[in-house]
């Protein structure tokens, strides 16, 4: 017999719906599984096994009762440590929220409990979701459950989202919540073999979500498959008044329309993206994913997205400005930390409790972010910046007059060994690449296995779609998904 | 433009970050290698081009003028709102003495 860790979210949803097993039996085979690979992973910074019990009991009663069930009923999931959960401690993985214990919920996570998810615990993440390898977290580094073939080296899980990518492809949970800035929930997908999807920016209310960088933050589900997305990603998305930038819109039924025939679709195929000294596994499996869209049905046409090359700088300049703003609120007065020095007056204070809870990496965006917003660098920077933004959305647009989706790889190279990129910022922000000028446009985008590379780590293809058409992106997605065969799963060392 | 170790001393008091020598030394030449990277965003020709303002086209909502409408955005809920915070004090946020 399948074991229950080995389901995914649709056939856990169907197999408690249809009584082959208890939404209870499903939650203590990943509450047990959590807690065996939690030393050697260190996917969750904290596990709630009573929360996942009693969000199954729930579904359980509703069932013998004969109550409608939700679109997640009995499917326990993990939440990445960024949403804030009412009662359990929210970290964003920094010291600088040590002790914070939100007296509400955000409005994602209302959602997934309200649909019948239960929660395994809050993930471990990239500090703030800085980072593009979980290794800038406060909790200590995520390692994914990948490893090179005969090598027992650990490998990042990729970040932001890092602890939700390990978590998911290592079968600790069928699915988790991420959240993508600039690539954080495709890059760890792509680096941990599994599938996740950033809608359109407004779709998921960013509303008790830590904040990083306002107007790219969107939260996405990452799981198995295109399926288990599409059915997480409805019951995540939907208009919130409390997000002044929450689409209003109803949410379409996309795990229905499903669909991987792609016949009189076009796929446009960005030439700025294959670059020079490309790695030659990230352009095989491109090659393969145009192949395998023109045997969906889908016609191939190459584009151009002329300033894909600037979205990066634009990126590090927009992301950091925004979040040096945001995590202005961190002051040791409101919540969290407080470092108050002998004898210290309120700015030093300040000071003093910033100095202590921000890791380096954070304290680095907020120093590029104060001096890009200064006086007379404003214009220079952040202004330029915000004007290549617009160039990069209309290459985009331009683009999307003539095909229906984008192909494109997810990152520039498979999961790199933890500590080979961390003394070098800006080789680990160049992983982002592919992922940022979705990003910057606002664009639905996904990511799904392609394959497994020389050293045998996953690659991943991404898919990025016009606004509000993530049906378009699950589809071509799918038509991928079936066609890649993709079974592969880390060996279980831990 | 570079920065030196005096403007990024500056960046920092600011940003209300308390730095060591050490910690300003090695930022130093690390923002440095990121803003010369960002420059090359100066040879983009953006004649004509608005700064983006919004990613999505979206309208500004304005909610119902009801006090309390929603309960957890609301006022009244003063101690949920000091309930986190490191040292709360006869219904305030707790500070070190500002005024002699």
């Amino acid at each position: 017999m399948t074991e229950l860790t080995d389901l995914g979210v649709a056939a856990i949803r169907d197999g408690v719906a249809g009584g082959d097993f208890t939404a209870g039996e499903v939650a203590s085979a990943f509450n047990a599984a959590i807690a065996a690979a939690q030393e050697a992973l260190n996917a969750f910074i904290l596990t709630t096994p009573e929360a996942a019990l009693e969000a199954a009991a729930r579904v359980d009663a509703d069932r013998a009762g004969g109550k409608p069930l939700g679109k997640m009923a009995g499917v326990p999931i993990g939440m990445k440590d960024l949403f804030a959960t009412k009662g359990t401690a929210t970290t964003a993985a920094s010291h600088i929220l040590e002790g914070f214990v939100p007296p509400y919920e955000s409005t994602v996570s209302q959602k997934l409990w309200d649909a019948g998810a239960g929660m395994l615990g809050k993930l471990n993440l990239d500090q703030f979701a800085m980072g593009s390898s979980n290794e800038t977290s406060a909790f200590g580094n995520v390692i994914s459950p990948w490893r090179r073939n005969g090598d027992t080296a650990p490998i990042a899980p990729g970040g932001s989202s890092g602890g939700s990518s390990a978590a998911v492809s290592a079968r600790l949970a069928p699915a988790a919540t991420g959240t993508d800035t600039g690539g954080s929930i495709r890059q760890p997908a792509a680096f941990t073999g599994i599938s996740g999807i950033k809608p359109t920016y407004g779709r998921c209310s960013r509303w008790g979500i830590v904040a990083f960088a306002s107007s790219l933050d969107q939260a996405g589900p990452m799981a198995r498959d295109v399926r288990d997305c599409a059915i997480m990603l409805e019951a995540m998305a939907g208009f919130d008044a409390k997000d002044s930038t929450s689409l209003d819109l109803p949410v379409p039924a996309w795990e229905t329309a499903l669909s991987g025939d792609l016949r009189g679709k076009k796929v446009g195929i960005p030439r700025e993206y294959r670059m020079d000294g490309m790695d030659a596994d990230v352009a095989h499996s491109w090659d393969q994913g145009i192949a395998w869209l023109k045997d969906a049905g889908a016609e191939i046409v190459d584009i151009t997205l002329p300033h894909t090359k600037y979205a990066l700088p634009a990126y590090y300049i927009i992301a950091p400005a925004e979040a040096s703003s945001n995590l202005a609120r961190y002051d040791g007065v409101r919540f969290g930390l407080r470092d108050l020095p002998e004898g210290a007056g309120l700015q030093d204070m300040y000071a003093a409790t910033r100095a202590a809870g921000f890791g380096a990496e954070v304290k680095r965006r907020i120093l590029i972010g104060t001096y890009v917003l200064s006086a007379g660098f404003y214009d220079a920077y952040y202004t330029q910046a915000q004007k290549v933004r617009t160039l990069i959305s209309r290459d985009f647009n331009a683009a999307f007059q003539t095909v229906d989706v984008i192909l494109a790889p997810t990152a520039p190279t498979a999961a790199f060994g933890l500590g080979e990129m961390v003394s070098d910022p800006l080789a680990m922000y160049l992983n982002d690449v592919f992922a940022v000028p979705a990003s910057l446009a606002g664009l639905p985008a996904m990511s799904v296995p392609a394959g497994l590379g020389r050293e045998g780590l996953p690659l991943g293809l991404q898919l990025i779609g016009r606004p509000f058409d993530e049906q378009g992106v699950l589809n071509a997605g799918l038509a991928i998904e079936a066609r890649a065969g993709f079974t592969a799963r880390p060996a279980k060392w831990w | 433009m570079s920065v030196d170790t005096a403007t990024v001393a500056k960046i920092a008091s600011l940003a209300r970050i308390k730095i060591t020598d050490a910690e300003l030394s090695a930022m130093v030449p690390e923002l440095n290698g990121i803003l010369a990277w960002i420059e090359q965003l100066g040879e983009v020709d953006v004649t004509g081009i608005e700064p983006m303002t919004a990613v999505i086209p979206n309208h500004q909502r304005l909610r119902d003028d009801v006090v309390g409408a929603d309960p957890l955005t609301g006022g009244g809920i003063r101690d949920a709102v000091l309930a986190n915070a490191p040292a709360a004090q006869h219904g305030f946020f707790g500070v070190p003495k500002v005024i002699e």
